[in-house]
C-alpha cells in the first residue's frame, strides 16, 4: 500500500504496539540541553536506572548560556548550575557532551546536523519544540517534555499516540528578497499557530525540492508555531551531499547502504495525507509580525490591523491585547515602525547562510545610532566559518557585536534581553509577550529584513530598499 | 503520580487565546533544577507588576478566585515552548483540571505525566462556563473522570471525550517508564535487529 513518509518512520520504529493504547516507538537519537534535562537526571536516580544508550544521547550547552567572551566567568549562579549539573549528568551517565568551551558547541538544532547526528530515516527527540528543526533532512522530529527526556533516558523509547498528516505544498516562483522565514510566516499566517496541530506536516513541491538543507530547516523549524508536533522534507541528492563526510555520518559502505534505504524514505505516489493545504509563495512579500504570535504577520508593505476587522469576538479581543503590549495604533505602516534593537540569531536562523545574507545587506552600512544591534552565530562551527570568510568584520565595521553561539535573545535566558518597551527586530521564532525579556516587543523578521532594519532603525522593504541612497 | 479520580474545586477564569507556556512560566524561572516550586511564578509577568507587586488587575488576584484548582480559558491553551515546568507551575500553584476548547499537543501531553486532567469541551460550552463564573460567586465544578462528567450545583452536567488510555493511566496514577519497561524484551529485540544490519527497517 502506497505510504507517506511519516508513515514510513514511524512504521520502522515501531516496537510494541497494541490496539487502543499508544504505540512504543524507538528513538534513534535522544538530544539533551542544561534546561529541561536536571529533573530528568533526577527521576533516574530516584528510580536507581541508568541511560540504556548514553551512545545514542547527546548534550550541549546552549539555552542560558552567555554569548559574550568565554574565557570571562559566568555571573549567573543559578545558570553555572544548570550548567554545571548537566556536565555531571553527562560524566555519570557516560553521555558525550558539547560543553560551554567545546568547539562543537551551539545550539542544539544547529549542531546536531552540523555533526552529521542528523540523519534521514531517524526518530529524533529532544525536550525543546524546535527540535522539528532536524525533520528537514527526513527524519522523524519531535519537542518533548522533560518526563519523556526521562523516558527515553530510561528505555530509548517513547509511548506515542500516531499523529495526524498534513501535506502543505509550496509552489510558485519565490521573489527576490522573499525568503524562507517569509514562507513559513506567511504559511502560519495562513493557517494560524493552532492550524496544525495534531499533525506531523510534510513540506512538499518545487519551491521545497529548489531550497537549500538550511532554508528548509528554517521551515521546518517553525512548524510548531503552527502547532504541529514535526514538520518534515523529503530526502533528496542536497540531503545526501549536506550529511555525506560529516563527523557522524555512515562512511564507506555503511554510506551507499544508508543513501539507499534514504532514497526510499519519500512518499510513494499515491499515498493519501489526512489533510493537505497549497501555499503559493509567487505573490509573497516580506513579512514583519506585528503582535504576539507568530500568526500575526503583515507584509512589510501593509499596516498594523484594526482589530475591528477581525470577525471573531476572542480573536478581535486577542488582537486589541496584541497592540497594547506591542505600543501600536491600526493603520501604522509598518514601515514608519522604529526599532531599538536587532537579534541576528536563533535555530531558525543563525546558520552560515543566514550570516552570509545578512552580512551582504549590511557591508558598506552603519547601523542606524539609535539602534543596538547584536549577531549571535547559531554555533562555535558557523562562528569559525563566518569568521574564515570574513562576515564578521562586516558586521563588525557596521556596528554590529559578534557574538559567542547560543540560543541567546530568542528567550532571554541569558544576559541578552530586551529592556522593558523595547522594540527589536528578531530572526527568531516567537514573538510572545515578554519572550525577549519583560515588556519588550518583538517582531519576527528574515535575515535580511532585520539587516536593513538595522540600518535604517526602522522596517523597510528589502526588495526596494535602495543600498546606495543610504550609504 | 497522584491518581485522579473525582475533583471538585473553585473555578477561575482566564479569558485569552493562545496562552502560551512563555506566559505560564516565564523563561527567568526555568533555572532550577528541581521539579517543585514553581507556583510562586506561574504566570509571573501577568500577576506581578515590574516591581514584583501582585497585580490587582490580573484575575488570579481577585479575592473571589483565591484558592481556585480548575483553570478555564480559551483555545490552544500551552503553545510554544515544551518546558513542562509550564505544567508544574500549574500543579504546584494548585490547579489540577484545565478546561479549554483546545490545548497545544506537548503542553497536552506533559499535563497526563503530571497528574493534571486537561479537558476538551466545545466552544459553547465554554462561553456557558464563563458565563456561569462570572455571575455566580464562589462557583465550582465537580469532575468526574471515571464517568468523564463535569457537573455544577446550579444544575449543569456536561460529558467529555478522552483517550482511554489516558485515563486509566490518570485513574491508576501509573508509571510511563514502568509501563514500558514491561517490554524490555520487544525493545531488545527491535535493538538486536537494528544492530545486525542498521537500515533494514528502512528498507
Amino acid at each position: 500500500m502506497a505510504r507517506t513518509m511519516f508513515e514510513k518512520l514511524w512504521d520502522s520504529h515501531v516496537v510494541w504496539e497494541e490496539p487502543g493504547k499508544p504505540s512504543l516507538l524507538y528513538i534513534d537519537l535522544h538530544l539533551i540541553h542544561e534546561v529541561t534535562s536536571p529533573q530528568a537526571f533526577e527521576g533516574l536516580r530516584l528510580a536507581g536506572r541508568k541511560v540504556r544508550r548514553p551512545d545514542l544521547t547527546v548534550a550541549t550547552m546552549d539555552h542560558n548560556v552567555p554569548t559574550w567572551d568565554r574565557s570571562l566567568p559566568i555571573t549567573d549562579a543559578i545558570s553555572l548550575k544548570q550548567m554545571e549539573t548537566l556536565k555531571k549528568n553527562c560524566e555519570e551517565f557516560g553521555i558525550r557532551l558539547y560543553d560551554l568551551y567545546s568547539e562543537g558547541q551551539g545550539i542544539v538544532h544547529v549542531i546536531g546536523p552540523e555533526l552529521g547526528l542528523t540523519q534521514p530515516g531517524m526518530t529524533i527527540v529532544c525536550g525543546d519544540s524546535h527540535t522539528s528543526t532536524h525533520g528537514a533532512f527526513g527524519s522523524l522530529a519531535f519537542g518533548i517534555g522533560t518526563s519523556e527526556v526521562e523516558h527515553v533516558l530510561a528505555t530509548q523509547c517513547l509511548q506515542q499516540m500516531k499523529p495526524k498528516t498534513l501535506a502543505i505544498n509550496i509552489n510558485g516562483k519565490l521573489p527576490p528578497g522573499v525568503t524562507a522565514k517569509d514562507v513559513i510566516l506567511g504559511i502560519i499566517g495562513q493557517i494560524g499557530t493552532d492550524g496544525a496541530t495534531g499533525y506531523v506536516i510534510e513540506y512538499r513541491g518545487e519551491v521545497v525540492k529548489q531550497f537549500s538543507m538550511e532554508e528548509r530547516m528554517t521551515i521546518c523549524n517553525m512548524s510548531i508555531e503552527a502547532g504541529a508536533r514535526a514538520g518534515m522534507v523529503a530526502p533528496d541528492e542536497k540531503t545526501f551531499e549536506y550529511v555525506k563526510g560529516r563527523e557522524f555520518a555512515p562512511k564507506g559502505e555503511d554510506w551507499e547502504r544508508a543513501v539507499e534505504a534514504w532514497k526510499k524514505l519519500s512518499t510513494d505516489p499515491g499515498a493519501t495525507f489526512d489533510k493537505e493545504i497549497d501555499f503559493d509563495v509567487t505573490d509573497l512579500a516580506p513579512l514583519v509580525s506585528w503582535g504576539t504570535n507568530p500568526g500575526q504577520v503583515v507584509p512589510v508593505t501593509g499596516v498594523v490591523p484594526d482589530p475591528a476587522s477581525f470577525e471573531n469576538e476572542v480573536e478581535r479581543k486577542a488582537a486589541e491585547r496584541a497592540l497594547e503590549y506591542m505600543d501600536l495604533k491600526p493603520g501604522t505602516p509598518i514601515s514608519d515602525i522604529k526599532i531599538d534593537r536587532v537579534f541576528i540569531g536563533s535555530c531558525t536562523n543563525a546558520r552560515i547562510e543566514d550570516l552570509r545574507a545578512a552580512a551582504a545587506v549590511v557591508k558598506g552600512h552603519k547601523v542606524a545610532p539609535n539602534v543596538r544591534a547584536i549577531v549571535v552565530p547559531g554555533s562555535q562551527t558557523v562562528k569559525a566559518q563566518a569568521e574564515a570568510e570574513g562576515l564578521d568584520e562586516i558586521f563588525k565595521a557596521a556596528g554590529f557585536e559578534w557574538r559567542e553561539s547560543g540560543c541567546s535573545m530568542c528567550l532571554g535566558m541569558n544576559p541578552d534581553i530586551l529592556q522593558p518597551g523595547e522594540r527589536c527586530a528578531s530572526t527568531s521564532n516567537r514573538n510572545f509577550e515578554g519572550r525577549q525579556g519583560r515588556g519588550g516587543r518583538t517582531h519576527l523578521v528574515s535575515p535580511i529584513m532585520a539587516a536593513a532594519a538595522a540600518i535604517e532603525g526602522r522596517f523597510v522593504d528589502i526588495r526596494t530598499w535602495n543600498i546606495n541612497a543610504s550609504a | 503520580m497522584e491518581p485522579f479520580v473525582r475533583h471538585n474545586g473553585l473555578v477561575a477564569p482566564l479569558d485569552r487565546v493562545n496562552v502560551d507556556t512563555d506566559q505560564i512560566i516565564p523563561k527567568q524561572f526555568l533555572k532550577r533544577i528541581e521539579r517543585t516550586g514553581f507556583g510562586q511564578f506561574l504566570f509571573y509577568d501577568w500577576r506581578f507588576d515590574d516591581k514584583g507587586e501582585p497585580n490587582p488587575e490580573f484575575v488570579l488576584n481577585y479575592p473571589r478566585y483565591q484558592g481556585a484548582s480548575i483553570l478555564l480559558t480559551r483555545n490552544n491553551f500551552g503553545s510554544g515552548s515544551s518546558r513542562e515546568h509550564a505544567p508544574w507551575a500549574l500543579l504546584d500553584y494548585g490547579f489540577r483540571v484545565i478546561l479549554a476548547p483546545s490545548f497545544a499537543d506537548i503542553f497536552y501531553n506533559n499535563c497526563f505525566k503530571n497528574g493534571i486532567l486537561p479537558i476538551i469541551l466545545p466552544e459553547e460550552t465554554i462561553d456557558e462556563l464563563f458565563k456561569r463564573v462570572e455571575a455566580n460567586e464562589g462557583y465550582r465544578l465537580t469532575v468526574d473522570l471515571e464517568e468523564q462528567k463535569i457537573t455544577d450545583d446550579l444544575g449543569l452536567e456536561v460529558t467529555f471525550d478522552i483517550d482511554p488510555y489516558r485515563k486509566s493511566c490518570l485513574l491508576q496514577g501509573l508509571d510511563d517508564i514502568g509501563i514500558t519497561l514491561q517490554h524490555e524484551d520487544a525493545i531488545r529485540a527491535y535493538e538486536e535487529k537494528r544492530a545486525a544490519d542498521p537500515y533494514a527497517h528502512l528498507l
